[in-house]
């Protein structure tokens, strides 16, 4: 177990290697800090000389260590536009999206079970047709469509539902502020939410009817049913629990690119997160910003899947994690 | 009165352009007690033999005709429901391969308390003491522990020990048994073939050994049927089939056993192979590959009927014993 943890500890490492790598070509490639930092009167002399004092005419490997070892220790640069760390902005930021992914995270598991599992043990009947029908309909529009259907039909038609923002959030734990905590914020995050899960949510209903598929034509189903056991617990002890193992790896790792999803949904709902933080950065060329971007959803990344890794190691009791690090 | 009658049971497969007859007017009986071996080349029906008389033939196979009668009751008009009350409780199954039989994620003593619970009301607490009491009839080790395992921490013929175990949970009445030794080590299939014989004559279960090893129906079953191409071509007492077979077929089958074969010379495999369900040839399924056929065999059905210590479905059979067969050219 100890072994497999370290193993799978070097493998995010190593990943988040290559990530600041990336980041930081960015940074590299991405306009001018002096300009930010003097603008156009200063001397071309002057220039260089500044450019020595802050090491940008130093190669790249060792500019990229200076950058890594600050990053190491939680400075990823100051924000051109905010005047403060990037990773303060970022860290107010986060709760706003992750709070988005989180509900769409709730309706993707809540949904997707009982279709996925239905559509597959009725693949017949009318409302399984439908969907599927659905489904491939959904996969096929993008996001930032969907989103502003939603808020066509919720918002302005219906008026059922408000269409931006995020309303007046509930402080819990000091720093964190949620929509969950009372009605009127539901209804805030319920629209984004949904958008968010719109690509998503087929894509899981899919991939579960496809597994529990497999699985109800799997030979201990049908010893299952030579056993004489009840329908219903072949279907949901025998069948369901081997379908939604798989399941838990791939939607691990879709939950984890999901954070990346959010730059569509917060910029058509003006949700004040990091997505939308970051489109705004791209437009004010505020290179620290989208660099300290890129490294925290990168880390969100390797971390779901690192431990959603852990997780399915732990609860499948075919995987071995102690043999596993050998 | 027989256990287990099957009357001209007919299986066909729906297929997308046609439907294709996987069992063909098929007819058995067995006692309460009996040993019957199923025997034939893979692709004969076998295994849809056993999964009919349980009514679990995958899609898109369907019954198409005759009856099964089970101690008085006609299994091919169960509902559902009265089906539950049958399977695995009166009628048990052994499957092929006890790698992929057990549910994976489950525990021993979940796959076998769930069984005695879908049956019998009884405590998770008596469910698991009758578990132990049978995990011990099959020479399991430690069975106490054996609960809490996981099938991928048990070997194979451990797990079909296992199975076995719980095939003998509700005290059927009836065993099919599948090839049930085909996936394991050679070392261990005696074995396994010997606790089943002994666990069913102690008991007094009657038995359906489906196999494609004649070794092994010699020894374990009293009565045999010989399949071929969904049908059955020769039937008798195991002893009688095995010295004096009848049918050209159960010939080369028992002619191509290695004990049958001198040192150094080559296997004598019956040339050709089983046709499958959609190609089965006109007259007797047999024919192309059979070494007495004569004109006749290529149109006419052969039906069964009685000839030297069995009943035996070839029209040349009374021909066939001092003659010589010719060379048959297969392509
Ligand atoms: N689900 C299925 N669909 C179509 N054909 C099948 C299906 N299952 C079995 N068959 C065919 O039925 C025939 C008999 O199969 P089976 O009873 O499994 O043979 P065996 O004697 O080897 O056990 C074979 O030709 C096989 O291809
Ligand atoms: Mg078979």
């Amino acid at each position: 177990m100890f072994a497999y943890l370290v193993k799978r500890l070097f493998q995010a490492a190593a990943v988040m290697f290559a990530i600041s790598i990336v980041a930081f070509a960015i940074q590299d490639n991405l306009g001018d800090p002096l300009r930010e930092l003097v603008g156009q009167s200063v001397s071309e002399e002057v220039r260089q000389q500044l450019r020595d004092e802050l090491g940008l005419n130093d190669s790249f490997i060792e500019q990229y260590l200076r950058f890594a070892g600050r990053a190491i220790q939680g400075d990823l640069g100051t924000s051109y536009f905010f005047k403060e760390p990037a990773l303060d902005v970022i860290l107010r930021k986060l709760p706003a999206t992750l709070e988005l992914v989180f509900g769409a995270t709730v309706i993707i598991i809540g949904l997707s079970i009982p279709l996925g599992v239905y559509t597959a043990i009725k693949p017949n009947s009318i409302f399984s047709k439908v969907v599927m029908g659905v489904s491939i309909i959904g996969i096929s529009i993008p996001v930032f469509l969907t989103a502003i259907l939603l808020i066509f039909f919720f918002a302005v038609e219906l008026r059922w539902l408000p269409s931006f923002g995020r309303g007046d959030p509930v402080h819990v734990f000091g720093y964190w502020e949620t929509n969950f905590a009372n009605w009127a914020g539901l209804r805030q995050i319920l629209l984004p939410s949904i958008a968010l899960s719109s690509i998503m949510l087929p894509l899981f209903i899919r991939l579960i009817r496809a597994e529990m598929l497999e699985t109800l034509d799997s030979e201990y189903v049908k010893y299952a049913y030579a056993k004489g056991l009840q329908t219903r617990r072949i279907w949901f002890v025998h069948a369901l629990k081997n379908t939604l193992l798989p399941v838990i790896t791939v939607g691990g790792v879709q939950i984890g690119t999901m954070v990346a999803y959010t730059i569509l949904t917060e910029t058509v709902f003006q949700w004040p997160g990091m997505g939308f933080m970051f489109l705004e950065a791209v437009n004010r060329v505020d290179t620290p910003l989208i660099v300290a971007y890129l490294i925290v959803v990168g880390f969100i990344f390797v971390l779901t899947n690192t431990v959603v890794d852990l997780i399915y190691g732990l609860v499948n009791p075919t995987v071995n994690l102690s043999r596993m690090g050998a | 009165m027989s256990l287990l009658s099957v009357q001209g049971l007919t299986v066909k497969f729906a297929m997308r352009n046609n439907t294709v007859t996987a069992l063909n007017d098929i007819s058995f009986d067995i006692g309460q007690g009996e040993r019957v071996g199923i025997v034939g080349e893979s692709g004969a029906g076998k295994s849809i033999t056993g999964f009919s008389i349980l009514n679990l033939l995958s899609r898109p196979g369907y019954i198409a005709g005759g009856s099964i009668m089970f101690d008085g009751q006609d299994l091919t008009k169960l509902s559902d429901k009265q089906f539950r009350t049958i399977r695995g409780n009166r009628i048990a199954m052994i499957f092929q391969d006890p790698m992929v039989t057990l549910n994976p994620v489950l525990t021993i003593g979940q796959q076998m308390v769930e069984q005695l619970q879908a049956h019998r009301r009884v405590s998770r607490k008596d469910a698991e003491i009758i578990a132990v009491a049978k995990l011990r009839e099959v020479y399991i080790p430690a069975p106490e522990e054996r609960l809490k395992q996981y099938p991928h921490e048990l070997s194979g013929g451990m797990r079909q020990r296992i199975v076995i175990a719980i095939a003998l949970l509700l005290d059927p009445q009836l065993i099919i048994a599948d090839e049930p030794t085909t996936a394991l080590d050679v070392t261990i299939q005696a074995d396994i073939m010997e606790l089943l014989l002994e666990l069913c004559e102690s008991n007094n279960v009657s038995l359906i050994l489906i196999t494609h090893d004649l070794g092994v129906v010699s020894q374990m079953t009293q009565r045999m049927l010989v399949m071929y191409a969904g049908r059955i071509i020769e039937t008798g007492g195991t002893r009688e089939i095995i010295n004096d077979p009848q049918h050209p077929y159960t010939q080369g089958l028992i002619n191509a056993l290695p004990q049958q074969t001198l040192p150094g010379e080559k296997l004598r495999q019956i040339p050709g192979n089983m046709p499958a369900l959609s190609a089965i040839p006109p007259g007797c399924p047999f024919h192309p590959r059979c070494g007495y056929a004569v004109p006749t065999c290529r149109t006419v059905r052969p039906e069964l009927r009685r000839h030297g210590g069995s009943d035996v479905a070839c029209i040349e059979v009374e021909r066939l014993h001092g003659t010589t067969p010719h060379k048959v050219d297969y392509a």
